[in-house]
């Protein structure tokens, strides 16, 4: 039904790999639990951005693509991806009027629930991190990102316009 | 909605049966090229190193080399005479004989996966032969078996994740046990000891080759802890593995040569044994 033809998938794809590379980057321990959810980041802004190219499937086959490259269960990042992306595109008109300090704690729950059902799953076949640290480090840090990630993000679709 | 129900079913299926071999396969197969990108760095620093290394560094170390070939050569040729010793002992015996191992060398890749696992990625896949459990090892002895497989690398789970348990032996007496990866690294536990065994602190443990996974008599760790307490069945006994598994980049993979059907597995001794049944069974993995 659209008239627009939709532009600049390749630039979408590009930066869901660099997600993806990142997520596997080589870090020293201590930064290896703070690392945040590329991928899911940059599947947020997308969400929030042009919801009607990227949705619920596309963040669940990121998810898949997550899980494979980091030895997950198949599925286990696929689930909790699939959940936020159906809320946020669910909910995009609302959260894009946030101010930026606003955005970033919502985002805050998102990773909070995406990150409780990769958790879940963990736990369920009986692999339950000890450390506290480890549920709420990663969500901090990606909400800390959030508004420069943001501000990148914005720029790099209109550079490339997609839309 | 139904991604969700899709994405349990998929996790109970990869959880339970290992029907998804194949479909990860070939995303980890499409998605390689990334892991690869980020070895990158790592590989360009190598080949760096060994394009502008001195003339002179590369002669020593030429030097080195020769000396310690010869060194090792001569431990082989006793190594050989030992060899044949232990096949003409073994006839006496009417024993079966021992298949001896190929390996394949692979390196580690240097990316991160997931924290709370412990698996590592190796640069040889599906097309270099590699198959699923086939056992990993290092100079200094075992590391763990092959989990996921890509064309052209592999994921490895290490000894010491939670989920792997390995079938061992301890070399002063014999008694055959189960090694558990406990999480942390570089240290095993080993759940089922009666408290009346004959287990010491600084006792070597190495494979058993029961369970037919990995092959009978290579080193996995040395016991480091045994504390005894009447109240309980079984002693906490811990060990620590010979290789450094957070430190390792090469390893070896050995190739399985099952046309005898694993004579090591199959050898009276090791089926006479109570409890043996046990250790067999729990060569595989325990999720």
């Amino acid at each position: 039904m659209t008239l627009v033809r939709h532009r600049g998938g390749w630039a979408i794809t590009l930066s869901l790999l660099v997600a993806l590379v990142l997520i596997i980057v080589p870090m020293p321990g201590w930064a290896e639990l703070a690392r945040p959810e590329w991928a899911l980041l940059v599947l947020l802004y997308w969400c929030l951005a042009l919801p009607s190219r990227v949705g619920v499937g596309v963040s669940w086959l990121t998810g898949l693509g997550v899980d494979v490259l980091t030895g997950g269960l198949l599925g286990e990042h696929g689930l909790g991806y699939a959940l936020v992306a159906y809320i946020v595109v669910k909910l995009h008109q609302r959260i894009r009027v946030y101010p930026e300090w606003q955005q970033a704690g919502v985002v805050l729950l998102l990773l909070l629930l995406s990150q409780l059902t990769s958790l879940w799953v963990l736990g369920v076949t009986g692999r339950a991190p000890d450390s506290m640290l480890a549920y709420f480090l990663p969500s901090v840090v990606g909400m800390l990102l959030w508004p420069f990630l943001l501000l990148f993000l914005r720029g790099y679709r209109r550079r490339f316009g997609v839309s | 909605m139904t991604l969700v129900l899709v994405s349990v079913l998929l996790m109970t299926l990869d959880h339970r049966f290992h029907h998804l071999e194949s479909v990860r396969s070939v995303l980890a197969t499409v998605l390689s090229p990334l892991q690869s990108l980020v070895n990158l760095p790592v590989e360009l620093g190598d080949w760096a190193g060994e394009t502008f290394a001195s003339r002179q560094r590369l002669l020593e170390e030429n030097a080195e080399l020769h000396a310690w070939r010869l060194e090792q050569q001569a431990s082989l040729q006793r190594q050989a005479a030992l060899l044949q010793e232990n096949a003409r002992l073994r006839r006496l015996l009417g024993a079966s004989q021992r298949v001896p191992e190929e390996v394949l060398v692979a390196e580690l890749v240097a990316v991160d996966v997931d924290p709370y696992r412990h698996h590592v990625v190796v640069n040889k896949g599906l097309l270099d032969g590699v198959h699923l459990e086939q056992p990993l090892l290092a100079a200094e002895g075992v590391i763990g078996q092959v989990l996921h497989l890509g064309a052209i690398n592999a994921t490895a789970i290490l000894i010491t994740d939670p989920s792997h348990a390995l079938p061992v032996q301890v070399n002063r007496t014999g008694m055959r046990t189960v090694a558990r990866g406990t999480g942390t690294p570089n240290r095993l536990q080993l759940p089922h000891i009666p408290n009346d065994a004959d287990i010491r602190v600084g006792d070597l443990l190495v494979t058993s080759g029961l369970g037919g996974r990995f092959p009978r008599g290579y080193p996995v760790g040395e016991i480091t802890q045994v504390e005894l307490d009447p109240g309980r069945p079984f002693a906490t006994v811990i060990a620590t593995p010979s290789v450094q598994l957070d430190r390792s980049l090469e390893v070896l993979l050995v190739q399985k040569r099952l046309d005898a059907t694993d004579p090591v597995a199959a050898a009276p001794e090791a089926t006479s044994e109570a409890g043996s049944g046990d250790a067999a069974t729990s060569g595989e993995r325990t999720q």
